[in-house]
């Protein structure tokens, strides 16, 4: 616990705040963009923005793997529940709404058997415990998660456990951000700089960055999800942003690495490849951005083996996530923030997950904007 | 009272048998259940008259009364179990008006093919909670559903308690200036049995605080009987019971983070899952707001008994229409605390 309190002292944060108030320019504004919802949940849940000088902005990005995640996938999610079979995902899903405001949960109601799980460990023991059943894991998540659902297709492999199958949803950071950084559409907020998720990029190391920073000239800095991380980092973007630099530099030393994980990327190439292109919610389709699983494992592709209608899926009307999750608006500025959508009864997915920028406004936020 | 053991031709199979449908079908079966397995434990002078409900003497004053229906998954978790759980957790729904609790009722309804030893387990814990509290369950009631109806027991129990003259202990009662005390560390309960559920196997264990609280509350309404506002912040932890009083106060409150008690093995446990221990249910804790006079000799008081050794003032009641709960962060910036949204959900990535 030591270890999580040397993170979050407030001695240093006074000081790096002091840091940051001495770097910035006077007249000028730094629009920092956190790529990862880790970061959103940090700046809001320890007040960080409190602590920055007022031309020091976060513009929340679309990392979070539920907020990217398309209706349409919603939609075959919960299909497949429907189909008498067992349906696992991680938490949040559950709640994100499909076409016609269904949900998961909606569906678990109605009696489609759908399971929370903390990890693919927890499939597989589902899948072996019920050999008369099939079981398909809902897999989402960027870089991070990625390894876990190889290994546990590499394990249904090997034990031939001929009922499991899963649904690869894996996307892949930068092209997210290439797909945010390219054609800016008009009236797009300017970015001055990307805070890069850590927890990425000790699976990836910093060095697929680089090509971004240099044809975007754009500085990256990979950053912690500590709030303490994420004030280093900001500051290290600062200097660069004033210093005309746009590198990739790495303030998460503890972990990541330039190279990433070996091992991990190994595994993952073995089981996964790439998918020609990938809708996401927000950026629309992009190529190259997302997983799909190898031919060698078609047997455990649930995308393969069930009968999957793709339906054209609905945006909810008025929902403004996918400009959220582009930076080109503030959760505040979407008509139904607060007043149709609240985390009770969320229209958009940017409200349900925790880690979702309208989440993030409405559950920490909300005092500033009755203030305002 | 020791049973009769000509009434039945075999004794229940306390180690290998299980609940049968002929277990709620209110004939011989059923008998053999309350006399053999519940009397055995909850044995006492108005439960062993035996009738469809209890009758005693009303003291004066005022009476309080609170019902509870406790469904736990798993039953048995480190520090506690379903039994314990359902005595404790309406003893202090009673005492939070700072009432001293003096019965009980206690509803069962059993799952068919519920293993019998599972059962004597939880309605021992339940008699052994009952003993240690003072308290006595004189009435019940015992059904059985089909399998795959239930989840094993659910328990619903109703107690009664006395307020003593001269306390009127309510949630509207907040103003501002007041402090916000709590009696010691939060989310232990809720961690230890998420831990247990999801076989999440941590360094340090960490068990339940189910606890009976109603000593803890007699001893601060004899210091401070003019208490404003008292809660046993369970489901929904500190953050929810927070809110609750807050609006029905129709204040807010300015909470300091670094004075909220939170035990280094629950802090790290829910930093792993991405759960905010703010949120995160309690058994044995209790929240009081009271004036600011009063706060020290009530913390004075609290911390001699053992139940609130830890307990701490985290913050103050202030004027705000909107009702927002604040928590200053260890860090210095401010952010709301919020109602929650469903369940908490551990984190993806
Ligand atoms: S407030 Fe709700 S509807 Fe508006 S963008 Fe956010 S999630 Fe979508």
């Amino acid at each position: 616990m030591k270890y999580i309190d040397d993170f979050r002292r407030n001695d240093l944060a006074q000081k790096l705040a002091r840091g940051i108030a001495a770097a910035v320019q006077p007249g000028r504004d730094y629009q920092l963009m956190e790529f990862c919802g880790g970061h959103t949940h940090a700046i809001f849940r320890y007040g960080v923005q409190d602590l920055m000088p007022s031309n020091v902005h976060y513009v929340h990005g679309p990392g979070c793997p539920v907020c990217v995640l398309p209706i349409g996938r919603v939609d075959l999610a919960i299909a497949l529940a429907r189909q008498n079979l067992i349906l696992c995902t991680y938490g949040d899903l559950l709640r994100v709404p499909g076409s016609g405001r269904t949900s998961l949960l909606k569906a678990k109601a109605e009696g489609a058997d759908v399971r929370m799980v903390y990890s693919t460990q927890d499939a597989l023991h589902i899948a072996r415990a019920n050999p008369q059943r099939q079981v398909v894991f809902f897999a989402i998540g960027f870089e991070t998660t990625t390894p876990p659902s190889a290994v546990a297709l590499k394990q249904a492999k090997a034990e031939g456990l001929s009922n499991f199958s899963l649904v690869c949803n894996h996307v892949l950071t930068p092209a997210a951000i290439h797909g945010i950084l390219h054609t800016p559409l008009p009236g797009q907020l300017a970015i001055d700089g990307l805070l890069g998720p850590s927890h990425v990029s000790t699976v990836i190391g910093t060095q697929p960055y680089v090509p971004l920073a240099q044809t975007y000239a754009k500085p990256i800095v990979i950053s912690g999800f500590e709030p303490l991380d994420v004030m280093q980092a900001s500051l290290m973007l600062i200097r660069q942003i004033n210093q005309g630099r746009h590198e990739v530099e790495n303030e998460y030393t503890r972990a990541v690495s330039a190279e990433g994980n070996r091992k991990a990327l190994a595994l993952v190439a073995e089981v996964f490849e790439l998918r020609p292109s990938f809708e996401w919610r927000g950026l629309g389709r992009l190529p190259d951005s997302a997983l799909q699983i190898r031919p060698e494992y078609a047997e455990f592709d649930a995308e393969r083996r069930f009968d999957l209608p793709q339906q054209p899926a609905e945006e909810v009307k008025g929902c403004d996530c996918p400009s959220i999750l582009r930076g080109i608006k503030r959760p505040s500025d979407c008509k139904l923030f607060g007043s149709v959508c609240t985390p009770d009864n969320p229209m958009g997915s940017c409200m349900v997950s925790s880690e979702g920028a309208c989440a993030a406004y409405w559950t920490y936020g909300r005092f500033r904007q009755e203030a305002a | 009272m020791s049973p009769q053991p000509k009434r039945f031709a075999q004794r229940l199979n306390l180690r290998e048998g299980t609940v049968d449908m002929t277990h709620g079908s209110g004939g011989r079966a059923m008998a053999q259940l309350i006399e053999e397995l519940f009397m055995q434990h909850l044995d006492n002078p108005l439960l062993r008259q035996a009738n469809d409900q209890a009758a005693f003497d009303v003291p004066a004053g005022r009476l309080v009364m609170s019902t509870d229906g406790h469904v736990i998954s798993p039953l048995f978790f480190p520090g506690g179990d379903i039994g314990s759980l359902a005595v404790h957790g309406t003893l202090n729904d009673v005492a939070m008006a700072g009432a001293r609790p003096l019965y009980l009722a206690a509803g069962f309804i059993l799952e068919e093919g519920f293993p019998l030893a599972d059962l004597a387990r939880i309605v021992a814990s339940m008699a052994a909670a009952c003993n240690k509290a003072g308290v006595a369950v004189v009435t019940g009631d015992t059904k059985v559903v089909e399998r795959g109806k239930g989840d094993g027991v659910f328990i619903t129990t109703t107690g009664v308690g006395r307020v003593p003259a001269g306390v009127n202990i309510s949630g509207d009662r907040a103003r501002p200036g007041d402090a916000i005390l709590v009696s010691g560390s939060l989310g232990d309960h809720g961690v230890a049995v998420m831990a247990s559920r999801e076989n999440l196997s941590f360094d340090t264990r960490i068990e339940s605080d189910s606890a009976a609280l109603h000593e803890l509350v007699a001893a601060m309404v004899a210091v401070a009987p003019g208490i404003h506002c008292l809660r046993d912040p369970t489901r929904g932890g500190l953050a929810t019971t927070l809110n609750e009083l807050a609006q029905q106060s129709g204040v807010g409150m300015q909470l300091e983070e670094t004075q909220i008690p939170i035990k280094p093995a629950v802090a790290a446990a829910c930093e792993l899952l991405g759960l905010d221990p703010l949120y995160i249910a309690n058994e044995g804790k209790l929240i009081c707001i009271c004036a600011a006079e009063d706060a020290e000799p009530l913390l004075e008081a609290m911390r001699s008994h053992p139940l609130g050794a830890d307990a701490a003032q985290i913050g103050q009641v202030i004027e705000d229409p909107q009702g927002f709960v604040r928590l200053r962060t260890a860090f210095g910036g401010q952010r709301v605390v919020d109602w929650l949204t469903g369940e908490q959900l551990p984190r993806i990535c």
